[in-house]
């Protein structure tokens, strides 16, 4: 039985444990023997991109002592699984733990496809969804089709693309409260189009920029809801 | 940390509509052009340029002397330029000797770099430019807002409002008629002038050439009309060898425009020689340093200068096409202004400006010489924090850093924060980064428990 280690992210352990359980649950429903490790916090990243690299650093160095002998770990976020596996040699240089760890984070639905091999995870969810590449994933992480590829495969869900899936969200950890006005006009660009697709949900592998999101479409009174894959593929 | 004003862009609806169309256009012909089936070997041809331009940095001194040594067999002449004032001290006493009144210019950044045409205007030495929306933009006394549109944020109806008022033509919103109304203008201007400036996309080392790239024929016709020409350029706009323009030019215009090849492509070597009809009869390269070997001492972030000023980060950047160009301290704008700015003025002049990004990374997949801007804008921020001057927020991220160690601290804080959390009916005291949270967005609804409280459940 493949053994897996969760690192819920804080965001996903404080705003969002819905996505930690749907994960959770869709990892045991796969075959996976899952633990939490409860001394798990953060990946460092807003320290890291805001640029206090000493204070990053001891926290990475807590996660590396965290997830000592995991198996594997794996992030509903890919944002942070990023941070793990590219930036942590950046604060970390030459330090072997780090080279051990690289190959044994993924991100959840890399997880999915790439290790367990299973693209139908047996999901069902009736809705008209599109999804949002958040940028640490597509970019650094290169995933792009994964996502839909799981979606695709959930029995009732019709998927849309929207015509900027790729523009960013506008969240950015602290840009979005040192920035505001940019911030809030790169979201609303965002949610015109996720608009324009006549979608009832609009999902990504990332519950910040799902946070991002769901604020701007609840200000501007939208119907549309916010959704992590992992809640999708939990759905019965 | 003191932020840039952007309310006013951000609520000019015919403003955003103008960037938000004009880049667009711009970035989609792009993704057509070096599309894998448009172009196999793009991303192979991304790294060569690369590689190319790390050889020719690694190794400036040399292919610096070898562009002097060509230039001047060739009978030109190499000026070269510590800072600004040197550049533009050379160029105003060069025309100050030939007597020269009027020069044309073609579109060149380095020279807004250092406000050349200030210092000439300043000598009674009219400078016009002859790129159409450089010219647009000199008549209403206005700065280019983007590095290879300058004009990009004017719509038909602004350029005809501009060219009534300063040319008195008639009103005429059609792009071919606005062409033709600047046409005529500057070909007076091409006759009269004694002095014709450019830039330069590139030096071409082993030749001795100046390599210019546009789509107007206004460059061309700088560079060989008037009687004396003066090229200033960069000192990184080297490459080692002619053929290694068959990578550059194939990156240059695909990236900035999404043209397989810009409409024209000049090589100016030195003045015209005996039997050749056009051409300069003087010929000067002035290579300007101004800030650059600091840059180039920067091994980590050297590579800042392989920009070949194509504008595709600046399409790409949802900042950019949020803020458009006025918002930037400097003449460049966009992501590579973000990484160009703080390095040749010290992180301290604009401490904000690394800060302005979403990390988002469309920059750095973009850039046609792989600048990892993304990386370099975390360095930068690490530069500026290394600075000091912040303490609130210094001792905020020592404060999380502990807790993020203090895993049982950590969970007890997050369950008190979770049970304050705001609702909307407080958001009116919120203060900070809950205040700017607020502006914009909603907060997401608390949930009843953390993760970690509810798998401790399950598993006891």
């Amino acid at each position: 039985m493949m053994r897996v280690s969760l690192f819920v992210t804080c965001v996903v352990d404080q705003v969002f444990p819905n996505v930690g359980m749907a994960m959770a649950e869709v990892l045991e429903r796969a075959g996976c023997e899952v633990e939490f490790r409860e001394s798990q916090t953060c990946c460092a990243q807003p320290a890291f991109n805001s640029g206090y690299r000493d204070q990053a650093r001891s926290v990475a160095e807590h996660f590396l002592t965290t997830f000592e002998g995991a198996e594997y770990i794996v992030v509903p976020s890919g944002s942070c699984c990023s941070m793990i596996s590219h930036h942590f040699a950046e604060l970390l240089p030459g330090d072997k733990r780090v080279h051990d760890l690289e190959p044994r984070v993924f991100e959840f639905s890399q997880f999915l496809l790439n290790v367990l091999k299973v693209d139908d995870v047996g999901a069902s969810f009736d809705a008209l969804v599109t999804y949002h590449d958040s940028c640490h994933a597509l970019r650094e992480l290169k995933i792009k089709n994964g996502p839909r590829q799981l979606l695709g495969n959930v029995r009732g869900l019709r998927l849309v693309e929207m015509d900027i899936a790729e523009e960013c969200c506008g969240f950015g950890g602290t840009f979005s409260v040192k920035f505001p006005e940019i911030s809030g006009g790169m979201v609303r660009t965002k949610i015109d189009s996720i608009e324009r697709t006549g979608a009832s949900t609009v999902v990504s592998i990332d519950s910040s920029c799902l946070m991002q999101i769901q604020g701007a479409l609840s200000r501007a009174g939208s119907k549309i809801r916010t959704m992590h894959l992992a809640e999708i593929l939990a759905s019965k | 940390m003191k932020t840039p004003n952007v309310t006013e862009a951000l609520g000019d609806s015919k403003l955003q509509l103008a960037i938000y169309s004009a880049t667009a256009r711009m970035a989609e012909r792009r993704r057509d052009v070096v599309s894998p089936d448009a172009m196999p070997d793009y991303q192979a041809l991304r790294q060569h340029a690369h590689d190319i331009k790390k050889h020719t940095l690694d190794h400036l001194d040399f292919y610096l002397e070898q562009m002097e040594k060509n230039v001047e067999a060739r009978g030109g002449k190499v000026i070269w330029a510590r800072d600004g004032a040197e550049a533009c001290a050379f160029i105003q006493k060069l025309a100050r000797d030939r007597g020269v009144k009027v020069i044309v210019k073609s579109k060149s950044m380095t020279t807004e770099e250092i406000h050349l045409n200030d210092h000439l205007e300043g000598d009674g030495v009219e400078a016009v430019e002859t790129d159409l929306g450089e010219y647009i933009l000199q008549l209403g006394g206005e700065k280019p807002f983007h590095i290879i549109a300058p004009a990009l944020h004017k719509t038909k109806e602004d350029v005809s409002d501009v060219f009534e008022k300063h040319l008195h033509s008639k009103r005429e919103t059609s792009p071919e008629g606005l062409t033709k109304i600047a046409r005529i203008a500057l070909r007076e201007k091409f006759l009269e002038a004694g002095m014709g400036i450019s830039g330069a996309n590139f030096l071409v080392a082993d030749s001795g050439a100046v390599v210019l790239v546009e789509n107007e024929g206004n460059a061309r016709l700088t560079s060989s009309a008037p009687k004396i020409h003066v090229a200033v350029s960069g000192i990184e706009k080297l490459i080692p060898r002619a053929q290694d323009l068959a990578v550059f030019l194939k990156l240059l215009g695909r990236s900035a425009t999404g043209q397989p090849l810009s409409v024209y492509t000049s090589f100016l070597a030195g003045p015209k020689r005996e039997g050749e009809p056009d051409g300069p009869e003087e010929f000067y390269l002035v290579l300007l340093d101004n800030g650059r070997t600091k840059l180039l001492a920067d091994e980590s972030k050297r590579q800042s200068l392989y920009c070949i000023r194509c504008g595709a980060c600046l399409n790409h950047c949802p900042v950019y096409r949020k803020i458009g160009g006025y918002n930037y301290p400097w003449v460049y704008s966009g992501p590579i202004g973000k990484i160009l700015t703080p390095q040749f003025m010290g992180i301290e002049h604009d401490p904000w400006l690394p800060f302005a990004s979403s990390l988002c990374g469309a920059c750095g997949e973009v850039c046609p010489v792989k600048i990892e801007i993304p990386r370099i804008l975390l360095e930068l921020r690490s530069d500026k924090v290394a600075k000091g001057g912040d303490n609130v927020e210094l001792w905020s991220f020592k404060v999380w850093s502990w807790v993020m160690r203090h895993p049982k601290i950590y969970a007890q804080l997050a369950s008190a924060a979770l049970s304050a959390a705001p609702t909307k009916k407080d958001s009116f005291f919120a203060v900070g980064p809950l205040k700017n949270w607020l502006s914009q967005r909603d907060l997401p609804v608390p949930p009843a428990k953390s993760f970690r409280d509810w798998w401790k459940e399950r598993t006891h």
